[in-house]
C-alpha cells in the first residue's frame, strides 16, 4: 500500500484534470429522470463502472471544468397500484451495472417495485440514400427510378442511445432495497424488506424466492431486510442485513430455499450503553463485499464495520464516522435524521473504505494506520484541478482555524450516495443534485518510493 | 424478370407505378427502403424478404453493398436481428452459391457477438449451416479464422458464440488446424469468465463426438474432469450433461476409469443443483453407462437422491422413479425395486413437501405394470390409497389422472372404494381450479368406470357443477356433458341427463336458465336431430319470452347454434317465427344477437 493519498495525505484528492462538477445545474425539467439524477434532482444512486479509466457516464468537455452529463433518460414513471391503493414513486432505489459484454453497457435500475434492464450504447454511423426520397423526405417521381440503391452507413456525430431491454416487475410486495448481480453472470438477486428473490436476466416472468422472513403474523414483525449482496466470486453465497445489525450469510447450494442461513454475524451488545435509540442506530443501512471476497463493510448510522467472513462473533474492525452525533441523537429522531441510510463503498484493492456523513461531509479510513480523514464536497471549493480539503468536526479540546462546531452541520446537507471505480482511485459522491467526481492525483515523488 | 410476393405492397404499387417505369422495380424500392424504416414491424417485414430484395439486386451487389450494410445494422431490435440471423443461414444461393458462401460471414460474425442469446444462438445455428457449405479449403482460409476470431475476442458474448462451431469445422480440417482448434477449446473450457465455461461445458458432448477416440480419452476427459469440479455450481451442472454424451463414446471398459468418479461426485455434491441435475438425467446417464454399471452404482446414487435433504432433488428423483425402473436390466428388475427402490418410494408418499409427494403420485400408478398384479395389490395398492386421501389436492389429481395404468392390471374396482371419497372431495373442494382440474378427468373416469357406477355415484356431482358458482366450472360442466354422452351415447343422455337439464329453465336464478342454453348448445350435436327437435328446441323457444335480456339473446345465440341440426321445416315453422319477435325486442342487444341469427352463416336461405 503506502500509496500517497490516503490517511491524513488527503490532498492529494483532487478533481480529475479535465473536469469539474456533474449535473450541476439544478433544473426543474429532470425531475425524476434515470441514471443518476432522479427524485426532483436529489440523487438517489450512485454506481460506477468497469470502464476503462474515465468514469463512465462524464463526458469530457474541454476546459470548461464540468461533466456533461453522458445520458440521461427516465428510467421510472409514476405508477399506482391500483389493487393496494398506493403510489409507486418514479425515484431510483438502486442501479448496478453488468459486467460487459460487448460494446454496449447494461445496467440494472430499481425504484420500489419494478427492476428494468436496459442497454446503452454508442452510435457512430447512419445509414443514408432511400430509393423513394431524397434526404430531406421529398417523394422522388417514380418514373425517374430505374435503378434500386442500397443504403450505405456514414459516420455521424457520436450518439449515445438508451433503450429499455427487460422489465421485471410483479416480484416484490415491499419495497425493493437492494439488487446485485451474481458472479454467474446470468443471474441476479433483489431484496425487499421481507423478501430477497433470485432472477435469471433473461427471464422476466419468473423468480424465485430465495429468502422470506414475513412472519405468519404481521403483529410478530421484529426485523426488516436492509441490504443483499452476492459475493464477488462464489456464485452460491449471499448476505442481507437486517434492522437489527445483524449479517446472514447464505449458502445457496445447501438449499434452494435459504431461509436458514449459513452463519450470523452479530456483534454482542453492550448493556450498558443500552438506550432508546440502540436498536435504531445499529439497523445495517448499507453492505459490501471486499473485491477480495473475504471482508464484509456495512454501515449503521454512527459507525462503519470491517467483517471478517470466518468470524461471526463481531467486526474486526469499526470506525466511528460521526460519534459525535451521539448526543444528538434526540434530535436527530426529531428530524428523521436517524432512518438516514448512508452507503459505504470500498477501494479497488480493499485497503481504504469510504462512507458519507452530514454537512457534505464524507469520510475515508485507511484499514492499515486506522486513520480516518473528513473532506468536504462542495461546489465552492471544487475548482478543477483543486485540491480537496480536510475538514474537522470540533468535539472539544483545542479548536483549530476552520473547524466546524457540531451544533453548525447542516443537516439537510447528506452525503448518502457514493461509488468508487472498480479499478481505480476515482471516486463519484452524490451530494443531493450535484454528482461530483473526485480522482486520486498521482504524486510523483510517492510512486517513486 | 422477377416475380414478386411483397403482398404489403403490391396492390398500391401496381397501382402506382403502372403508368411508367418499371413495375418490377417499385416494389423491391419500397423493400430496401423499409429496412430503415422507423416502424420495427416494417423492417421486420423488410428483413423477412431479404432474400426478395437479394434476387433483385443480383449476387454481385448483394455481395458488396447489402451485406456491408447488414453486417452494421446489429443496432436494431432483437426481433429483427433474430430474422436477420436466421435469412443469412439460407443465402449461400443468393450470394452466388458455395463459392462466395464466405461474404456471408462478416454479418453473421457481428451478430454472434450481440447481448441477446436467442440472436447469437441463431447466428451460431446458421454459422453451423452455412459451414457445410464451404470446401475444405475455403473453411481453413475463411471459416476457421473466423471462429478463432471469436474464440479469443474480448467479450465473453464472442467467445461463447465460439464454443458452438469447433464441432462442425473440426472433421473437415487438416490435422494441424485441428490440434488448434482443440487448443482453443481447451482455453476456452478454462476461460476466466463463467459464461464462457458454461458455453463450453454445454458444448463438451457435441465437441467430444467428432474427435477421435484417443483424443476423447486424453483431452476430453480431463477438461471434463475440469469442468465438473469447477468452482461454480452453474457450470458444474453442465459437466453431468456431458456426462451422459462422453459415456455413450467410450467402450464399457474405460467408463469405470474415466466417467464413473466424476459422476459418483456429482451425484454427491454439496451443491443440490448439481444433484438436482443428476437426477433430471438419471434415465439418460442410466442408458449411457449400461446395465452392470446402473445396478452396481446407480442404484444406491439412486436411494440416496430419493432420500436427497433437498425438496428439489427428491422431486426430480421421484418423477424419476417409473422410468428408472423400467429401464433396469430385466433379469432381476424385480428383486431390485422390492429391495432398494420400494422402501424409499414408501418413505416419499409421506414426504413433508408436497412437490415431492406430487411427482411421485404423477408416475407411481405406471410401477404397478412393472411389477405385475400380486405386488401391486400387496405393496403398491396402500400406497395409491394413502395418496388417494393426502392433504394436498395436487397429489389426489395425478393419482386420479393416472388411473389408467392401474386398471390395466388390476381393474379399478380394487380402488372404486377410496376413490369416490377422494373424487367427491376434490368436486367439492374450495379451490376453484382444483374443481376444474377434476371435471376434466370426469369422462376418463366414466370410462374406466363404467356407466352403472358412473349413474349411481358420480351424476350428481357432474349435474352439481352446472349450478357452481364460478362460471369457469359450469362452462367446464357443459363441455363435460357433451363428453360424456359422446362415451355413453344417446339414449343414456336422454334418460338421465336432459331432463335434469331441461329443468334448470325453470331455475328462478337466470344464471342457472342461461347454463341450460349452454348446454343444449353443447348437447344439441351429440344427442341429434330427435332429442333435439322434439325436447330441447321446445324448451329454447319458451325462453325467448324470458324476462331477463341476457337469457333472450342467448335464445338467439341458441337458435343459430342448433340450426344446423334441425329441419329446414322446423326452422321455418318454429324458429324463423320466434327469431323475428326477438329481432323486434326493446332491449338492443337481443335484437342485434336476432339479426346475426337470422344473416347466420349457416342457414342465409331459410330464413331470407
Amino acid at each position: 500500500m503506502g500509496r500517497a493519498w490516503v490517511g491524513s495525505e488527503t490532498k492529494d484528492w483532487s478533481l480529475p484534470l479535465r473536469t469539474g462538477v456533474l449535473a450541476g445545474q439544478p433544473s426543474p425539467a429532470s425531475d425524476g429522470r434515470g441514471h443518476y439524477v432522479t427524485e426532483a434532482d436529489v440523487i438517489s444512486t450512485v454506481e460506477e463502472t468497469e470502464s476503462k479509466g474515465e468514469s463512465e457516464e462524464a463526458g469530457d468537455t474541454g476546459d470548461s471544468g464540468e461533466y456533461n452529463v453522458y445520458s440521461t433518460f427516465q428510467s421510472h414513471e409514476p405508477d399506482f397500484d391500483y389493487l393496494k391503493s398506493l403510489e409507486i414513486e418514479e425515484k431510483i432505489n438502486k442501479i448496478r451495472w453488468l459486467p460487459q459484454q460487448n460494446a454496449s453497457r447494461f445496467l440494472l435500475s430499481t425504484n420500489d417495485k419494478t427492476i428494468k434492464l436496459w442497454k446503452v450504447s454508442e452510435r457512430d454511423k447512419r445509414p443514408e440514400g432511400y430509393n423513394l426520397k431524397d434526404e430531406e423526405g421529398r417523394i422522388k417521381d417514380i418514373s425517374t427510378i430505374t435503378s434500386l440503391q442500397v443504403p450505405v452507413l456514414k459516420p455521424t456525430d457520436l450518439m449515445v442511445e438508451v433503450r429499455p431491454r427487460r422489465v421485471f416487475s410483479n416480484g416484490h410486495t415491499y419495497h425493493v432495497n437492494s439488487i446485485s448481480i451474481n458472479s454467474d453472470g446470468e443471474t441476479y438477486l433483489s431484496a425487499d424488506d421481507l423478501r430477497i428473490n433470485m432472477w435469471h436476466l433473461g427471464i422476466t416472468d419468473r423468480s424465485f424466492n430465495i429468502v422470506d422472513i414475513k412472519p405468519v403474523n404481521m403483529e410478530d414483525l421484529t426485523e426488516v431486510i436492509t441490504a443483499a449482496e452476492f459475493h464477488p466470486h462464489h456464485c452460491h453465497l449471499f448476505v442481507y442485513s437486517s434492522s437489527k445489525g445483524t449479517l446472514r450469510l447464505c449458502d445457496m447450494r445447501a438449499s434452494a430455499l435459504c431461509d436458514k442461513h449459513a452463519k450470523l454475524y452479530e456483534e454482542p451488545e453492550d448493556p450498558g450503553s443500552r438506550s432508546f435509540f440502540s436498536e435504531i442506530i445499529s439497523s445495517v443501512s448499507d453492505v459490501k463485499f471486499s473485491h477480495s471476497g473475504r471482508y464484509m463493510l456495512t454501515r449503521d448510522y454512527l459507525t462503519a464495520k470491517v467483517w471478517d467472513l470466518h468470524m461471526d462473533k463481531g467486526p474486526v474492525e469499526t470506525y466511528q464516522v460521526h460519534e459525535y452525533l451521539r448526543s444528538k441523537l434526540c434530535s436527530l429522531y426529531e428530524n428523521d435524521c436517524i432512518f438516514d441510510k448512508f452507503e459505504c463503498v470500498w477501494n479497488s484493492s480493499d485497503s481504504v473504505i469510504m462512507t458519507g456523513a452530514y454537512n457534505s461531509f464524507f469520510r475515508m479510513f485507511d484499514r492499515e494506520t486506522g486513520r480516518g480523514v473528513t473532506l468536504e464536497a462542495w461546489r465552492e471549493s471544487s475548482k478543477p484541478r483543486a485540491v480537496l480539503r480536510t475538514r474537522r468536526v470540533y468535539t472539544g479540546g483545542k479548536r483549530r482555524r476552520g473547524d466546524v462546531g457540531v451544533d453548525s452541520l447542516d443537516f439537510t446537507k447528506k452525503i448518502l450516495h457514493m461509488a468508487w471505480h472498480p479499478a481505480e482511485n476515482i471516486i463519484a459522491i452524490a451530494a443531493t443534485n450535484n454528482l461530483y467526481i473526485f480522482q486520486d492525483r498521482v504524486n510523483p515523488d510517492a510512486l517513486a518510493q | 424478370t422477377l416475380t414478386l410476393r411483397t403482398q404489403r405492397h403490391s396492390t398500391t404499387l401496381t397501382k402506382m407505378a403502372g403508368a411508367d417505369g418499371d413495375d418490377s422495380l417499385y416494389p423491391i424500392a419500397v423493400l430496401i427502403d423499409e429496412l430503415r424504416n422507423e416502424d420495427v414491424q416494417l423492417r421486420l417485414n423488410s428483413i423477412k424478404k431479404l432474400s426478395t430484395i437479394a434476387l433483385a439486386l443480383g449476387v454481385e451487389r448483394t455481395r458488396t453493398e447489402l451485406l456491408p450494410f447488414l453486417t452494421d445494422t446489429i443496432y436494431d431490435e432483437d426481433e429483427v436481428l433474430l430474422a436477420l440471423a436466421e435469412q443469412l443461414g439460407n443465402f449461400t444461393m443468393l450470394v452466388g452459391g458455395p463459392e462466395y458462401v464466405h461474404c456471408l460471414l462478416p454479418p453473421l460474425e457481428s451478430l454472434a457477438t450481440v447481448e441477446e442469446t436467442v440472436v447469437r444462438d441463431k447466428a451460431v445455428e446458421s454459422l453451423r449451416k452455412i459451414s457445410q457449405e464451404h470446401s475444405p479449403v475455403d473453411l481453413e482460409v475463411h471459416f476457421e479464422p473466423l471462429v478463432k476470431r471469436l474464440a479469443s475476442g474480448d467479450w465473453f458474448t464472442s467467445r461463447t458464440s465460439a464454443c458452438g462451431l469447433f464441432s462442425v469445422c473440426y472433421p473437415r480440417v487438416s490435422s494441424t488446424v485441428k490440434a488448434e482448434i482443440r487448443q482453443h477449446f481447451r482455453t476456452l473450457c478454462s476461460d476466466d469468465t463463467p459464461m464462457v465455461r458454461r458455453a463450453a461445458a454445454s458444448k463438451l458432448g457435441e465437441f467430444a463426438k467428432v474427435l477421435e477416440l484417443d483424443y476423447v480419452k486424453s483431452d476430453i476427459i480431463s477438461l471434463f474432469t475440469a469442468l465438473a469440479s469447477d468452482e461454480q455450481d452453474s457450470v458444474r451442472l453442465l459437466a453431468v450433461e456431458a456426462c451422459v454424451s462422453i459415456a455413450t463414446l467410450l467402450p464399457q471398459e474405460d467408463l469405470e476409469t474415466l466417467v464413473m468418479p466424476t459422476l459418483r461426485q456429482a451425484a454427491e455434491d454439496k451443491s443440490w443443483r448439481v444433484r438436482y441435475m443428476v437426477a433430471d438425467k438419471f434415465s439418460e446417464l442410466q442408458k449411457a453407462v449400461g446395465p452392470e454399471i446402473t445396478k452396481n452404482d446407480l442404484v444406491p446414487a439412486f436411494q440416496n437422491l430419493l432420500k436427497d435433504c433437498e425438496a428439489e432433488v427428491r422431486a426430480a428423483a421421484a418423477n424419476k422413479v417409473k422410468e428408472f425402473c423400467e429401464n433396469l436390466p430385466e433379469d432381476n428388475r424385480e428383486q431390485i425395486i422390492m429391495t432398494h427402490i420400494l422402501p424409499c418410494v414408501k418413505e416419499l408418499v409421506s414426504d413433508t413437501n408436497q412437490h415431492v409427494k406430487s411427482a411421485l403420485a404423477s408416475v407411481i400408478m405406471g410401477l404397478s405394470t412393472i411389477l405385475g398384479k400380486d405386488n401391486t395389490i400387496e405393496h403398491l395398492l396402500p400406497l395409491f390409497l394413502a395418496q388417494l386421501k393426502d392433504e394436498c389436492p395436487e397429489v389426489r389429481l395425478n393419482i386420479i389422472s393416472n388411473l389408467d395404468c392401474v386398471n390395466e392390471v388390476i381393474g379399478i374396482r380394487q380402488l372404486s372404494q377410496s376413490l369416490l371419497p377422494a373424487i367427491v372431495e376434490l368436486a367439492e373442494d374450495a379451490k376453484w381450479r382444483v374443481r376444474l382440474a377434476i371435471i376434466e378427468y370426469m369422462p376418463l373416469l366414466a370410462g374406466q368406470l363404467g356407466v352403472e357406477f358412473f349413474d349411481e355415484k358420480l351424476n350428481t356431482l357432474c349435474m352439481a357443477w352446472l349450478i357452481d358458482h364460478v362460471y369457469a366450472i359450469r362452462e367446464a360442466a357443459t363441455c363435460n356433458l357433451m363428453k360424456l354422452v359422446e362415451k355413453f351415447g344417446a339414449d343414456w343422455a336422454q334418460n338421465t341427463i336432459v331432463p335434469k337439464v331441461l329443468g334448470m329453465a325453470n331455475d328462478p336464478n337466470y344464471l342457472h336458465r342461461m347454463t341450460t342454453l349452454f348446454c343444449i348448445n353443447a348437447l344439441s350435436d351429440v344427442c341429434g336431430r330427435d332429442i333435439t327437435t322434439k325436447q330441447m328446441l321446445p324448451v329454447v323457444l319458451k325462453m325467448s319470452e324470458d324476462q331477463v335480456a341476457n337469457v333472450r339473446f342467448n335464445v338467439a345465440k341458441s337458435l343459430q347454434k342448433i340450426g344446423p341440426v334441425l329441419e329446414k321445416i322446423t326452422l321455418q315453422n318454429q324458429v324463423k317465427p320466434v327469431l323475428d319477435k326477438l329481432a323486434t325486442d326493446k332491449d338492443m342487444d337481443v335484437k342485434y344477437f336476432a339479426h346475426e341469427a337470422l344473416s347466420g352463416e349457416c342457414l342465409p336461405y331459410e330464413y331470407s
